[in-house]
């Protein structure tokens, strides 16, 4: 399954699952990213890394690395 | 009739405008003050509601009550009356963003759960208008339980409705239901309870099933012994295999509830409405156009505490010269007229100095930070800085260490993570800040003037120390002290807005007055400290005292003219260079002597070091006195002539003294370069600052940390002196 570090900025999907070290999955699920719902990569920093997304009306900044533990499905 | 005051507690995700609404509440009538063993500030004030005084707590913003640290647990504390010497609140006010109320009602669930009366404060309003955003408030009120305010914090509208909820729940003490979790898990709780034998609240007990490594859980394992750990871990597999799995059987549980809840009260534009914000996002996170736009904010801000601090800067320098001149006008010499005039008035001086540069700092950090820009900066250098173990956060408190390390280290405030904050407090005193630059300009000036390119070449190699030693001693700071899990570095990147005036001018001045009242009286001991360890002991050989007679001598000098004055100037130099040697600190400098050698210094030079530990660019000056040229300005170091008489200015002939004074020496003579090139890098490695050093104290309310910073720094610049001194010897000989 694609991970969310892999998708080009501008294209919609949807989350399927966040796994990974719990302080980062906790964080992650407050701020409302979580399994189900709709997420865009908006943006790369100039060196690629972090990515801005957004999710439900929210935007963060993550680093590659902890994108990589969002799995995401890309609509066809 | 009973008189019994109010508490409030203030609640908010970050950037929802909740220090708007605490300002706009309590206006001047506000303290800041802390917590017992943490960093966190505790800000408090008080307002008026009907005739009685409400206490207003204003907790530190966060996105939800998980405590994942000893500074996260305060504010989770706070709430529950844990904290000693303070009551619990009466009522808690959840302030959230009406743009997105979803997200931020997640945070009021929790609170919901405290058992304790609840406001909600629905922020920002007139944004959600502009957005098109329909909210039904009486329905949202029905659907949540809680009282449901609109406020718009910025402009002081909905404040009077606020308060009266405030007094209506507090009057009723009607305390919210919760949102209702999975029976599964409710029964978890309750077991835990039991073996906990009844005496934690059910929101801890929630919070140490829920929070995997967090810091409840370790909290209640240290109070309830190794079995409890054992007992939760049971707890959590057994959920799992319910179908509550944590956590993420709390967002799940919540978020459903609050949709469920914001359903019929929150109409949405089919279409998202793209805002001004959307596209400046878009701008300032452009690859290149973000970037450039970053380069050059980033030269502004540098600019602004460079130059424009340096007029008031030298206003504040002359006030002081004025009144020590006064001082010294009006008293006959004597340890107290030196006390007052290079004592204490230099110590005032010291301190107020950095005033301008710690203003402009905090006036130009806060307008980033309020109208959004700061997310954004950190976004762009994340990458950099990652690479030595930081976050993009760090970036701007290291960039204003360049200019001065204290409003450097003011400004690592904005650094969430405690161990991140603490490796760049650490490493900002090595930037090489402007207060090292006499010295450079001294020494290069002297030693290092041909040929034409090798002064900037020089110069660029003292700044290139600072920025390559920085992010090496990050680096191996975490990688041992701060050793631990990569903090998270999820970050919001908050909608812009237009940055509002007084919320600027409240951070700029408390930071000011921060700086004075907190660190302001270790610089002043330190400056009395090393004043008398040059002052006494004062008696000449046939018992005279120094002070009286070289004050003499310069009036005799004053009085005449020509070839007479010259010889009298030169005598009272001599005198207040003899009397200096024979100083305490001239005595310790003597007999420390084996301790510099190796670093290719004598005594004089390891004298003048010494005097410069609690202000590093006194070195200038001790060295004028100590090479019997008088106190020489550090300010004239940087000019080659004085305009008005055309001659050597006071800087470069003690350039030209230092050099033949060296030349006399044996050693020194022969290897003048690396002797100048060895007390360089040791400035440039050693924290010679005794304010830098009172604002690591107050910044980590310890002093474990100045010690520390003191101590390795102190090393790093002797290890890196000797090893420049000797491999400049091998090359030299």
């Amino acid at each position: 399954m694609p991970t969310l570090d892999q998708v080009v900025a501008g294209r919609p999907c949807r989350i399927e699952s966040v796994t990974g070290p719990p302080t980062l999955v906790q964080r992650l699920l407050e701020l409302g990213v979580m399994a189900g719902e709709h997420v865009t990569v908006v943006n790369k920093a100039p060196l690629g890394d972090p990515i801005e997304i957004e999710c439900t009306l929210t935007r963060l900044s993550l680093r590659k690395s902890e994108a990589a533990h969002v799995q995401v499905t890309l609509p066809d | 009739m009973i008189t019994r005051t109010l508490t409030v507690a203030l609640v908010g995700n970050p950037n929802t405008g909740k220090s708007t609404l605490f300002n706009a509440l309590t206006g001047l009538r506000q303290h800041v003050g802390n917590y017992p063993g943490v960093t966190v500030e505790k800000k408090a004030g008080t307002t008026r509601l009907d005739e009685m005084d409400v206490r207003v707590i204003d907790l530190p913003g966060t996105y939800s009550l998980a405590p994942r640290s000893p500074d996260e647990m305060v504010s989770v504390d706070l709430l529950l009356g844990h904290v000693k010497g303070e009551g619990r609140p009466d009522v808690v006010v959840s302030i959230v963003d009406a743009t997105n109320l979803e997200r931020h009602l997640y945070l009021t669930t929790q609170l919901m759960d405290l058992g304790m009366p609840v406001v909600l404060a629905v922020n920002l309003v007139d944004l959600a208008s502009k957005h098109k955003l329909v909210i039904d408030f009486p329905e949202l009120e029905r659907k949540l339980g809680i009282p449901v305010v609109p406020i718009q914090a910025n402009r002081g509208i909905g404040l009077d409705a606020l308060k009266a909820a405030v007094a209506r729940v507090a009057e009723s003490g009607q305390v919210p239901d919760g949102v209702p979790f999975p029976e599964p898990f409710r029964r978890e709780v309750v077991a835990l309870g039991e073996v906990l034998g009844g005496e934690v609240e059910p929101f801890l007990l929630e919070r140490v099933l829920l929070d995997v490594g967090g810091y409840t859980e370790k909290q209640v394992a240290g109070r309830f012994g190794a079995a409890v750990p054992a007992h939760v871990a049971e707890a959590r597999t057994r959920l799992a295999g319910g179908g509550c799995p944590v956590p993420a059987v709390e967002a799940r549980t919540r978020y459903a509830w609050i949709r469920q809840a914001v359903a019929g009260c929150v109409t949405r534009p089919c279409q998202r409405v793209v805002t001004w914000g959307d596209r400046l996002d878009r701008v300032f996170t452009h690859k290149i156009w973000g970037t450039l736009i970053f380069l050059l904010l980033m030269f502004l801000v540098f600019e602004a505490i460079f130059v424009f601090a340096k007029p008031l800067m030298d206003l504040i320098d002359s006030g002081r010269s004025w009144l020590a001149d006064g001082v010294r006008g009006s008293m006959d010499a004597g340890p107290l007229r030196s006390l007052l005039s290079d004592g204490v008035l230099k110590g005032v001086g010291a301190v107020l100095v950095f005033l301008p540069q710690i203003m402009i700092l905090f006036a130009v950090i806060a307008v980033l930070e309020d109208c959004g820009y700061m997310a954004r900066a950190a976004f762009l250098m994340d990458k950099v800085m990652s690479k030595c173990g930081l976050n993009g956060k760090s970036f701007i408190p290291l960039l204003s260490s360049v200019a001065c390390a204290v409003p450097g280290i003011m400004a690592t405030r904005v650094i969430e993570n405690r161990r991140d904050r603490l490796a760049t407090i650490l490493v900002a005193p090595l930037m090489s800040c402007s207060a090292r630059l006499p010295l450079y300009m001294l020494l290069i000036g002297t030693f290092l003037s041909d040929p034409w390119w090798l002064p900037g070449l020089a110069l660029f190699g003292m700044y290139m120390i600072g920025f390559v030693t920085a992010p090496l001693v990050a680096l191996v700071l975490k990688r041992t002290l701060l050793r631990g899990e990569t903090p998270v570095f999820v970050m919001e990147m908050p909608a812009f807005k237009v940055p509002q005036f007084r919320a600027v001018v409240r951070r700029t001045l408390d930071a000011g007055w921060a700086f004075v009242y907190r660190a302001g009286t270790l610089i002043l001991a330190s400056m009395v400290v090393i004043w008398a360890l040059l002052y006494f002991p004062s008696k000449m050989p046939d018992g005279r005292s120094y002070d009286v007679v070289s004050e003499e001598l310069r009036e005799q000098a004053d009085q005449a003219t020509g070839e007479e004055k010259e010889a009298k100037d030169r005598e009272a130099n001599e005198l207040y260079g003899e009397w200096k040697r024979q100083s305490a600190l001239g005595q310790v400098g003597q007999g420390l002597e084996p301790v510099f050698r190796p670093l290719g210094w004598d005594w004089k030079i390891g004298m003048s070091a010494l005097a410069s530990f609690p202000a590093r660019e006194v070195i200038v000056g001790t060295l004028g006195i100590v090479y019997n040229q008088g106190e020489v300005d550090p300010k004239d170091v940087m000019k080659s002539e004085d305009a008005a008489e055309g001659e050597p200015s006071a800087g470069s002939r003690l350039g030209k003294t230092i050099q033949e004074e060296w030349s006399k020496d044996p050693t020194m003579g022969k290897y003048r370069v690396p002797v100048a090139l060895s007390l360089l890098v040791f400035f440039a490695l050693c924290c010679q600052c005794a304010s830098t050093l009172a604002v690591i104290r107050r910044e980590t309310r310890s002093w474990a940390w100045p010690v520390f910073t003191f101590v390795y720094m102190t090393i790093l610049a002797y290890l890196g002196a000797l090893v420049t001194f000797q491999l400049g010897r091998l090359i030299v000989g």
